[in-house]
């Protein structure tokens, strides 16, 4: 096969796999932030209803942030991977170099 | 040498293959050393410890303590002897390893090689998914020892609907049981792993590395202490789960 055909190939795959690492990070921040924003409220609005639980109710805040933050950074973790050592775009040269 | 391959360069670990596997050198040595340098410190200091007037580590190692005992009274509702320096060497050791990420992303070209090493043990999922399952295996252990075997079963087949939907209940436990190491290890391991990909992208920007640096440092300070917090805090309340009997 012509080699523009075969750039053409993978340029459109990166094309792909571009699209698909902007919907994973930016999905994931979206709904982080929509859920940091309900989170923090709910804490200041109880600290201020009832300042003497405001240590432990710290504490809480912070584990369920921990919590919250999980499947974004999954996400995050997975869309760098596409970034920088993409399988899809390896297995396609490896297929175009066989071709040859 | 390009962007690409910089990059590339500094997420490739020191492997070692073996007929029986593939080890990654960097993040066994490091973790042992920083283990080893924990554990035996803290040792001493009890070794040494006095009643009057404490000294500056004794005085950090007594603090920890209390903040790792208070977490565990307050979450664990159990007997057991193991919970307490489980959780202490968990918080402390993993606080350890993600701090490795505080040295500069080419340290090791500091010192004249270029060898590919990644300094930071918890950015190799290998590690937090062992440290994960071992606390999956804890679980189970201690479900069937409080409950004894063919409780563990009954549990298994008859929760939470009856008897009858056995295949159902088997069929959530096994995801229920399985999502609790997934996500424990792949919580701190893509948590790490992405802070150390933007300091590498920050090594990259020459001029603008003192403008971004500083900030994400500091915000990464943040991010190891809730990361090491939570894999404690979590371990601690599904111990808890497995030592719940009616």
């Amino acid at each position: 096969m012509e080699t523009i055909q075969a750039i053409t190939l993978v340029a459109g795959l990166q094309n792909t796999t571009t699209w698909a690492v902007v919907l994973l990070i930016s999905v994931g921040a979206f709904s982080t932030a929509i859920g940091f924003a309900l989170l923090g409220s709910k804490f200041l609005e109880s600290s201020a209803r009832q300042p003497e639980m405001m240590p432990q109710l710290q504490v809480k805040m912070f584990i369920i942030a921990g919590l919250l933050d999980t499947v974004t950074m999954i996400g995050v973790g997975i869309a760098l991977y596409l970034i920088f050592a993409n399988p899809f775009i390896n297995q396609l040269i490896e297929l175009l170099k066989i071709v040859k | 040498m390009n962007t690409a391959t910089y990059i590339h360069h500094h997420l490739q670990h020191w492997v070692w293959h073996t007929p029986v596997g593939t080890f990654n050198m960097d993040t066994l040595c490091v973790s042992w050393v920083l283990g080893l340098l924990f554990s035996g410190s803290f040792y001493w200091a009890a070794r040494r410890a006095t009643v009057g007037t404490p000294g500056r580590f004794q005085n950090m190692v007594e603090i920890l303590y209390e903040f790792v005992q208070t977490q565990v009274k307050e979450t664990f509702h159990g007997r057991s002897a193991l919970i307490g320096p489980l959780s202490m060497t968990i918080f402390v050791w993993v606080f350890l390893m993600n701090c490795m990420d505080f040295l500069p992303v080419d340290f090791l070209v500091f010192f004249g090689s270029s060898a590919s090493f990644k300094l930071v043990p918890t950015s190799d999922p290998n590690l937090t998914l062992g440290m994960s399952l071992s606390v999956f295996f804890l679980i189970i252990f201690y479900s069937i020892k409080v409950k004894g075997l063919g409780g563990f079963l009954k549990e298994l087949a008859c929760k939470p609907f009856g008897p009858k939907l056995f295949m159902v209940n088997i069929a959530l436990k096994i995801v229920e049981e399985c999502a609790k190491p997934l996500s424990l290890g792949l919580r701190l391991f893509a948590n790490i792993y992405a802070g150390e990909l933007i300091f590498i992208l920050i090594a990259l920007l020459g001029w603008g590395q003192s403008l971004l640096g500083v900030p994400w440092a500091i915000f990464h300070i943040l991010i190891i202490t809730i990361q090491s917090f939570i894999f404690m805090i979590l371990t601690i309340v599904y111990l808890s789960l497995a030592h719940e009997e009616h």
